[in-house]
């Protein structure tokens, strides 16, 4: 009984979100932009074909630094625009639990984002007509770059409910996700490591998604590595609750 | 029953709502009055769970706000200021959203919904996004949540503002209706109302409550309530003057326009005595005065108002 309320408020919830987000064009726009820079940094950076290789190491790497960009903004409305516009005193005032809109929310804006993701389905389609490739890195990698979304996905949604701006918003979880992704750049470990203790660095490198993100683009399916995703997204939701309840007093 | 125990609110140094307590039984309609800033909305933020109290409580149908606060909400409708809607979605999106939250399902909630648009006279809008209303129907779109799952407690913060004559009209019949079986708390900045709808009234200003009680014996408190107005033909302010001193029962006699052509004036009796008036009546008829109108004063709301809180 009272699971079945939660599912109905955290599917009702997560209706009116998926709606607002593909009622409105600023969604395909996204889209595009997501697909069009996925294909220009495989393609033309990475220089995919070239390589030679019937994988999708080149394309995956990029995911993380796309994300940096793209996920707050998917995010960054999901509660400044309900501060703006005054609607979070309704929502906010319905029988259901703050944690049930939180979470109604958060799935929506992570279905918008993995049917982007899906929609990369060409990539694969192609290393298969030009090789035989090993689908187990291709799921894992697809796996783990949804789960890491979702990561960057809760410090936008977490940010979000910090300001009515959304642009402030935007802006707070860049810095934070850079944050999450330059811990473990190995370009950035390599100067730490010349004056920082070994334990240090593996502290900082191991809170980054790079380093959780990488086995899985390999195809390994550490148990690790997901709880380390499912951890951030339920520690950054629960401070986007203890954020709401402050705004509130 | 609608509890509020000495609830506070103070956003850091300023004391926005102080201490106010009191009971709202169903049948009961309660005006919530008070000057901007007063602290009404606040306090209806409170008791509605959108914002903590600093200390005190709010008990809603025996579930308090702070311990149960899913429970005490479930029974609530409410209806915040300036109408927050999803500017995004149809009406009947929207109303269907509210209805799912409310645990309606199928047919129930078909039937909920449709009928909340007809009582809410938002047929023929209810396929347009709320962006595209007028202010007075996004008013109406947010009413309509407030009572679509027949809620035992209504909470109403301004509910006519911005509605047209005839709405406010029809709003003030439905929540008349409604109020048999319902404990309401509705805020207003219009008075009329207030005679119109409500069965009791608090004025609260900077925050305290400094009047409660029903609206006729608020009243009973203006200045000029029981006072005999009247208005003559052309007549001599002190022929008129000597002949009301000589009805008994007479305090005072206050002239507020001797033109050439009428001479009104306004005449206080001891104390509330009914009769006094048709003394006066009959005392002027005798002296031969031409009486053009004569009644007595109800006092109005207004200026009860402006005297509790401007003091
Ligand atoms: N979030 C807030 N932060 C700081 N002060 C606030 C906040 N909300 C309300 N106040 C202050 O509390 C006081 C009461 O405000 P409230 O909105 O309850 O007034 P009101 O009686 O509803 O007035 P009105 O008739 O204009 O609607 C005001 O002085 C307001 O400035
Ligand atoms: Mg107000």
């Amino acid at each position: 009984m009272k699971t079945d309320e939660i599912i109905n408020h955290v599917s009702a919830i997560f209706k009116r979100e998926i709606k607002a987000y593909f009622g409105s064009p600023v969604a395909y726009v996204f889209i595009a932009i997501f697909l069009l820079l996925i294909g220009f940094f495989t393609f033309n950076i990475s220089h995919f074909f070239e390589m030679g290789q019937a994988d999708l190491r080149a394309f995956f790497e990029w995911h993380p630094w796309l994300y940096m960009f793209l996920v707050p903004a998917v995010a960054m409305r999901l509660w400044a625009e309900e501060l703006r516009m005054g609607t979070i005193e309704l929502v906010l005032t319905f029988p259901i639990t703050p944690g049930e809109v939180i979470f109604g929310k958060f799935l929506a804006a992570w279905a918008f984002i993995g049917v982007a993701l899906a929609l990369t389905f060409p990539m694969v389609i192609t290393v298969m007509y030009l090789g035989e490739p090993d689908l187990g890195p291709i799921v894992s990698g697809y796996i783990g770059s949804f789960l890491m979304a979702g990561a960057f996905l809760s410090v936008g949604s977490m940010t979000s409910a910090l300001t009515r701006s959304q642009v402030i918003s935007f802006i707070l979880s860049l810095f934070i996700c850079l944050f999450f992704i330059l811990a473990g750049f190995p370009p950035v470990t390599a100067i730490l490591a010349d004056w920082a203790p070994r334990w240090l660095i593996d502290i900082v490198s191991n809170l980054s998604f790079l380093s959780h993100f990488v086995s899985m683009q390999r195809g390994v399916l550490d148990l690790r590595d997901i709880l380390y995703f499912c951890s951030v997204i339920c520690f950054m939701l629960f401070a986007n609750g203890i954020i709401l309840q402050q705004r509130r007093a | 029953m609608i509890e509020v125990k000495n609830l506070s609110k103070s956003f850091g140094p300023k004391q926005a709502v102080n201490r106010i307590s009191f009971r709202v039984q169903k049948g009961e309609i309660l005006g919530f009055l008070g000057p901007n800033g007063a602290g009404k909305s606040t306090s209806m933020r409170m008791i509605t769970g959108f914002i903590p109290p600093s200390d005190g409580t709010a008990v809603i149908g025996g579930h308090d706000i702070l311990t149960a606060p899913v429970d005490a909400r479930r029974k609530i409708g409410y209806l915040p200021e300036n109408a927050p809607v999803y500017p995004d979605m149809t009406v009947y999106g929207y109303l269907d959203f509210c209805a799912q939250i409310r645990g309606f399902a199928g047919s129930e909630r078909l039937q909920r919904v449709k009928e909340t648009i007809e009582r809410c006279f938002l047929t023929g809008v209810e396929h347009q996004t709320v962006n595209t209303l007028s202010k007075g129907f996004k008013q109406r779109v947010c009413f309509a949540q407030s009572i679509l799952h027949d809620p035992e407690y209504l909470i109403l913060d301004e509910p006519t503002d911005g509605l047209d004559p005839n709405q406010k009209h029809e709003v003030r019949l439905m929540i008349r209706k409604m109020s048999a079986e319902k404990a309401i708390i509705l805020s207003t900045h219009i008075l009329d109302e207030v005679d119109a709808v409500c069965t009791r009234a608090i004025i609260i200003a900077n925050g305290s409550i400094v009047a409660d009680d029903t609206p006729e014996k608020l009243r009973a408190r203006s200045s000029v309530h029981g006072a005999v107005s009247v208005t003559l033909g052309a007549a001599a302010a002190d022929a008129f003057t000597a002949c009301a001193r000589a009805v008994p029962g007479i305090r005072q006699i206050e002239l507020l326009e001797t033109s050439g052509e009428a001479l009104k004036a306004r005449v206080f009796p001891e104390d509330a005595d009914p009769l006094v008036a048709e003394r006066l009546v009959t005392a002027l008829a005798a002296a031969d005065f031409e009486v053009k109108s004569l009644f007595v004063e109800q006092g109005r709301l207004d200026d009860v108002f402006r005297a509790i809180t401007t003091s």
